[in-house]
C-alpha cells in the first residue's frame, strides 16, 4: 500500500470526486442526442418569452445577512483553536487551574462582545423579514354558520 | 486511501438505494405504494431513472454564462465529496490525518454555497436567481448554529481529529470518561452507549438537536427546502439544468445528507462503537467491537439518521422565509451561545 500524507488524501478525494464527475458527464455526452433548436435554447419563464435579463439589482436584505454571517463566522474561526486548548490537562496542572479560568473568562468576554452585536442587529430590526399580512375576508355567506354542524359527522 | 475506495462507491450506492427508499417511505407515509413497476416491488426504479438521466439531451440556454453554468455542479459535488476525506471508517482506519480535521470539513463543505450561487447567477433565469439567493442566505444563516454546536463537541473532546474523537467515546479510550459528566462515575471499562458523547455530557443532547436542525437546512431538505420549492420557484437554482448535470445537484444533496448523518453519528453517538456495554464479566462491548463491526455500526447509525431526515421531509410542511430566518438567528444561535458558556464552565469546574 502506498503511504500518502494527510493533505494528499484530501487532494485524492478532490481529484477523485471531480474525475468521477467528468467520466460520467463524458459517458452522458456519448449516449445523449444533440438536437438543439430555438425553443429549447430559450430561458425558461413559465412559457412566456423572458421579459428581461435577470442580472439586475437584488434585495439589500441578503447583503445584511451576509454581513451578520461574516461577524459570527469570524467568531467561529477564533473559537476553534481556543476550544482544543482551553481544557488542556497539562496547562491546567502547571498553572494550578488558573489556565482554564483565565482562558474561559477571556473568551467569554469575546463572545459577549459579539453577542452584543447580535443584540444590536436584532434591536435594529435587521433580522425581520417581510411577513405576510393575511386580511380577513368581509364576505358574508348566506348559509347560516350552524348549517354545517348537522352534516359534520 | 482506503476510505476513498469505500466512500465513493458507498455514496453512489447510497444514492441509488436512498432515492428508492425515500420514495417507498413517502409512499408509506402518504398511504400509497410508491414505485412498483420496474422490477419486483419497483426495486430497480432508481437505476432506470439514472440510465434515463444519462441519455437526456443537455440543454444550455443561449442566455446563460457558459463558464459559470458548467462549473457550478462540479464545484458543488467536489466541495461536498472532499468533506468525506476526514471521516474515519472504523477502528484503526482513520480518514485523512490532518490537524485541522473537523474544522477543515466544515470549511470545505461550506464552499458548496459558491457553487449554488454560480448556478443561480449563471443560469440568467429569475427563478434560478431567487432560488440561489434564498439558498445562500439560508445556508449561511444555519452555518452559525451548526458551527457552534460542533464547537460544543470540540470543547468536550479537546481535539479536532475525528478518529480520536470517536476513540474517546468507548472502551478503547485512553482518557477518562464519566457518565452524565459527573466526576466519580467512571465509565471507561463499561463502554457501550453509556460512554457516547450525549451520555457522557448530557448538555450535548441540546447541541445535537441544534446540529440536526441546522444539518437539515444545510442540505436544503424539507422543511427547509425554500431554495427549490417546486410550487413557487419551479426548481430553484437548478431550474435550467437538465440531464446528468441536474443529477449532480441531486447527488450532492444526498451526499450532504449522508455527510451530516455521518457527522451526527461520529460527534454525538459514538461513531463506530457498538451500543452494547460490558455487563460485569459478560463482555458484550468487547465482543461487538472490531474493525468489521465498526463499519457496520457506523453505517447503521448513519442510515438511521438518514431515515429520520426522510421522515422529517414527508411529515413537516415548508417554513416561511421570515420563520426560517428567525429560527436561525433568534432561537438557535442564542441557545448555542448559551450552551457554549455552560459547557465551558462544566468542563473546567466539574470534569477537570
Amino acid at each position: 500500500m502506498i503511504e500518502i500524507s494527510g493533505f494528499g488524501t484530501v487532494l485524492l478525494f478532490l481529484i477523485g470526486g471531480i474525475a468521477f464527475v467528468m467520466v460520467t458527464l463524458l459517458a452522458g455526452k456519448i449516449l445523449r442526442p444533440e438536437r438543439p433548436n430555438e425553443e429549447k435554447l430559450s430561458t425558461y419563464e413559465s412559457g412566456e418569452v423572458p421579459a428581461s435579463s435577470s442580472w439586475k439589482v437584488f434585495n439589500i436584505r441578503f447583503y445584511i445577512v451576509a454581513l451578520i454571517f461574516l461577524l459570527f463566522e469570524t467568531e467561529l474561526v477564533f473559537l476553534f483553536p481556543w476550544a482544543i486548548v482551553f481544557g488542556n490537562k497539562e496547562m491546567v496542572a502547571e498553572t494550578d487551574g488558573l489556565w482554564g479560568i483565565f482562558s474561559l473568562t477571556e473568551t467569554f468576554i469575546f463572545i459577549i462582545i459579539l453577542a452584543l452585536g447580535l443584540v444590536y442587529v436584532w434591536a435594529n430590526g435587521m433580522l425581520e423579514w417581510v411577513k405576510p399580512k393575511p386580511k380577513p375576508s368581509d364576505y358574508q355567506s348566506k348559509i347560516p354558520s350552524g348549517a354545517y354542524e348537522k352534516y359534520k359527522n | 486511501m482506503i476510505t476513498f475506495l469505500v466512500f465513493l462507491p458507498f455514496l453512489l450506492g447510497f444514492v441509488v438505494v436512498g432515492v428508492y427508499g425515500e420514495r417507498k417511505i413517502a409512499g408509506f407515509v402518504q398511504n400509497r405504494l410508491g414505485p412498483m413497476e420496474v422490477g419486483p416491488k419497483g426495486i430497480v426504479q432508481t437505476v432506470a431513472d439514472l440510465l434515463k438521466m444519462l441519455q437526456k439531451e443537455d440543454l444550455r440556454p443561449k442566455a446563460v454564462d457558459q463558464l459559470l453554468f458548467l462549473a457550478a455542479p462540479i464545484i458543488v459535488f467536489g466541495a461536498i465529496f472532499t468533506g468525506y476525506a476526514v471521516l474515519p471508517l472504523t477502528e484503526g482506519v482513520s480518514g485523512s490525518v490532518i490537524d485541522a480535521g473537523l474544522f477543515f470539513l466544515l470549511s470545505v463543505v461550506s464552499l458548496d454555497v459558491l457553487g449554488i450561487l454560480l448556478a443561480g447567477w449563471g443560469s440568467n433565469n429569475k427563478y434560478a436567481l431567487f432560488g440561489a439567493m434564498r439558498s445562500v442566505a439560508q445556508i449561511v444563516s444555519y452555518e452559525i448554529p451548526l458551527g457552534l454546536s460542533v464547537l460544543c463537541v470540540v470543547m468536550v473532546a479537546q481535539t479536532l481529529d475525528l478518529q480520536e474523537m470517536v476513540t474517546q467515546q468507548g472502551i478503547y479510550a485512553t482518557e477518562e470518561s464519566f457518565l452524565f459528566g459527573i466526576k466519580g462515575l467512571k465509565i471507561n471499562a463499561t463502554g457501550g452507549f453509556l460512554s457516547w458523547n450525549i451520555f457522557s455530557m448530557p448538555l450535548l443532547i441540546i447541541a445535537f438537536i441544534i446540529f440536526f436542525i441546522s444539518g437539515l437546512a444545510e442540505s436544503n431538505r424539507v422543511p427547509f427546502d425554500l431554495p427549490e420549492s417546486e410550487s413557487e420557484l419551479i426548481g430553484g437554482y437548478h431550474t435550467e439544468y437538465s440531464g446528468f448535470r441536474w443529477g449532480l445537484f441531486m447527488l450532492s444533496e444526498y451526499g450532504m445528507m449522508l455527510l451530516v448523518s455521518f457527522l451526527a453519528a461520529i460527534l454525538f453517538f459514538g461513531g463506530w462503537y457498538s451500543p452494547f456495554p460490558n455487563i460485569g464479566s459478560f463482555e458484550l462491548a468487547e465482543m461487538t467491537n472490531g474493525p468489521v463491526w465498526g463499519v457496520i455500526w457506523l453505517f447503521g447509525k448513519a442510515t438511521f439518521f438518514i431515515f429520520l431526515q426522510i421522515m422529517a421531509r414527508w411529515t413537516y410542511p415548508r417554513l416561511r422565509v421570515d420563520q426560517l430566518m428567525s429560527l436561525s438567528w433568534k432561537y438557535l444561535t442564542p441557545v448555542a451561545i448559551l450552551l457554549l458558556f455552560l459547557i465551558g464552565i462544566w468542563k473546567i469546574w466539574v470534569i477537570s
